[in-house]
């Protein structure tokens, strides 16, 4: 990937090689089984159990995609002034990658407070990057005020059920779900039964050698639930998935790039295109973070997923805004 | 301070069916304080606070958003009891508790938040 020059260390206090950004980055590797590698300059996240598989090729793989997250449009507060102005940046990162990638997913929070011209200024943005395919799921701003009923009609086209759906492209499964609806006092995300229903029938037509992209709004893993950072059904979903022998989860949500590794599943969040949140436990809430003007974009980012076919390996390189 | 006696001014007001002139009145003001003085409820830092609000029937009680994130105020019961709009930062929402129990409820955003209202 082009132009990684922010991942170089500028500032190694403790020199130990990581960074305050970089250790935010790393730090869910380190007690979860990860590896974090500078090569180059260049800050790569990889998965332990991949370690052996990296290569160049990976890079430039068969099939590539990009994953954005969290624009939050319409959000003005002191943490980001400008929320379509790092957005754009996101579009130019992705349209200056040396390869068109496939297509786009967005995991949520397009927009701020569910308002139509919010959500309308993304759309804008957006059609302005090349692919032009976006893949989106809800986040819970995207369904304030009326159950997810506007973001259905934008965005839900040909979907079941609250928006979920899947799609296989160069013989990768791609499963979207929405967890954010009918969330309950004291609890975490939700799937509910008639989308796990659908869920289990979706997958289980498919070979074990397919591999499976799952991509949600909340993690589907336990991040933090102090701060709701999780799913209260994800166990069950992830259950359908034993049998695959490849299974990437991809979420936003919680602002910050974090990996973890579970048997056959490896777990990803995105950075989000708007404003960085804190690490789980480190503030005491998860509000937004602010950090100076000249870092933000630092903080901010897109992750681009390369596929090579007939290894079924997923290599996740996260990139940020600068 | 002002600001708080003044909100909590409007909830006697309101109560009382005491005429809209009686606002600003010194004496109006004093008693305010003391019926009801915690009939605001701040939203900060992704928690209500109180967590525990304990107020007379008849309380109007005022949930205020001081957080950079829109939340809502919902009651947990089933039918539900009250449920805001979304507040985004420094919006307000407002419901008056005419009979006395116990009313939970929550953000419906983010569902780890919170709280109940005690009516005596």
């Amino acid at each position: 990937m082009n132009d990684k020059k922010n991942d170089v260390l500028l500032h190694d206090y403790n020199h130990d090689g990581v960074n305050r950004r970089g250790f935010l980055k790393c730090m869910a590797w380190a007690g979860t089984g990860a590896f974090c590698v500078m090569k180059g300059g260049v800050l790569n996240s990889y998965s332990l159990s991949r370690v052996s598989e990296i290569g160049a090729k990976e890079v430039a793989g068969e099939l590539s995609f990009v994953q954005i997250s969290d624009s939050h449009m319409g959000f003005n507060k002191a943490a980001n002034p400008d929320v379509a102005a790092t957005l754009q940046v996101a579009v130019d990162k992705i349209n200056a990658l040396s390869a068109a990638p496939e297509f786009i997913l967005h995991t949520g929070d397009i927009s701020h407070l569910s308002k139509p011209e919010e959500f309308d200024s993304v759309e804008q943005i957006l059609k302005g990057a090349h692919p032009q395919d976006v893949f989106y799921v809800p986040g819970e701003h995207d369904v304030l005020n009326d159950d997810g009923k506007q973001f259905l009609e934008r965005y839900g086209k040909g979907s079941n059920g609250a928006g979920w759906y899947s799609f296989d492209k160069k013989g990768v499964h791609f499963i979207g779900l929405v967890n954010v609806l009918n969330l309950k006092a004291g609890g975490l995300g939700t799937l509910g039964a008639a989308q796990l229903e659908w869920l289990e029938k979706d997958v289980k037509h498919l070979k074990h050698s397919t591999p499976i992209v799952v991509f949600a709004h909340i993690p589907l893993w336990s991040v933090y639930p102090e701060w709701g950072w999780g799913t209260e059904d994800s166990a069950q979903a992830l259950s359908y998935m034993k049998k695959f022998g490849s299974v990437t989860v991809l979420n936003g949500h919680i602002h910050q790039t974090l990996q973890k590794v579970e048997g056959n599943v490896t777990f990803h969040t995105a950075c989000s295109t708007a404003f960085p949140q804190p690490a789980p436990g480190k503030a005491n809430s998860p509000g937004p973070m602010k950090v100076p003007a000249e870092q933000l974009k630092s903080v901010l980012g897109i992750t681009d997923v390369n596929y090579v076919q007939g290894q079924h390996a997923l290599a996740v390189v996260d990139s940020n805004l600068t | 301070m002002r600001r708080r006696v003044f909100a909590a001014a409007l909830a006697v007001v309101a109560v009382s069916s005491i005429s809209i002139f009686a606002l600003g009145s010194g004496r109006f003001a004093v008693l305010a304080q003391e019926k009801s003085s915690t009939s605001e409820v701040k939203i900060d830092n992704f928690s209500f606070s109180p967590a525990t609000l304990t107020v007379p029937a008849g309380t109007t009680v005022t949930w205020t958003n001081r957080d950079d994130i829109p939340h809502t105020v919902v009651s947990t019961d089933d039918p539900r009891v009250f449920k805001s709009k979304v507040l985004d930062t420094d919006e307000k929402f407002s419901f008056t508790f005419s009979k006395p129990g116990t009313y939970p409820y929550f953000c419906s955003i983010h569902p780890k938040m919170t709280g109940k209202v005690i009516v005596q």
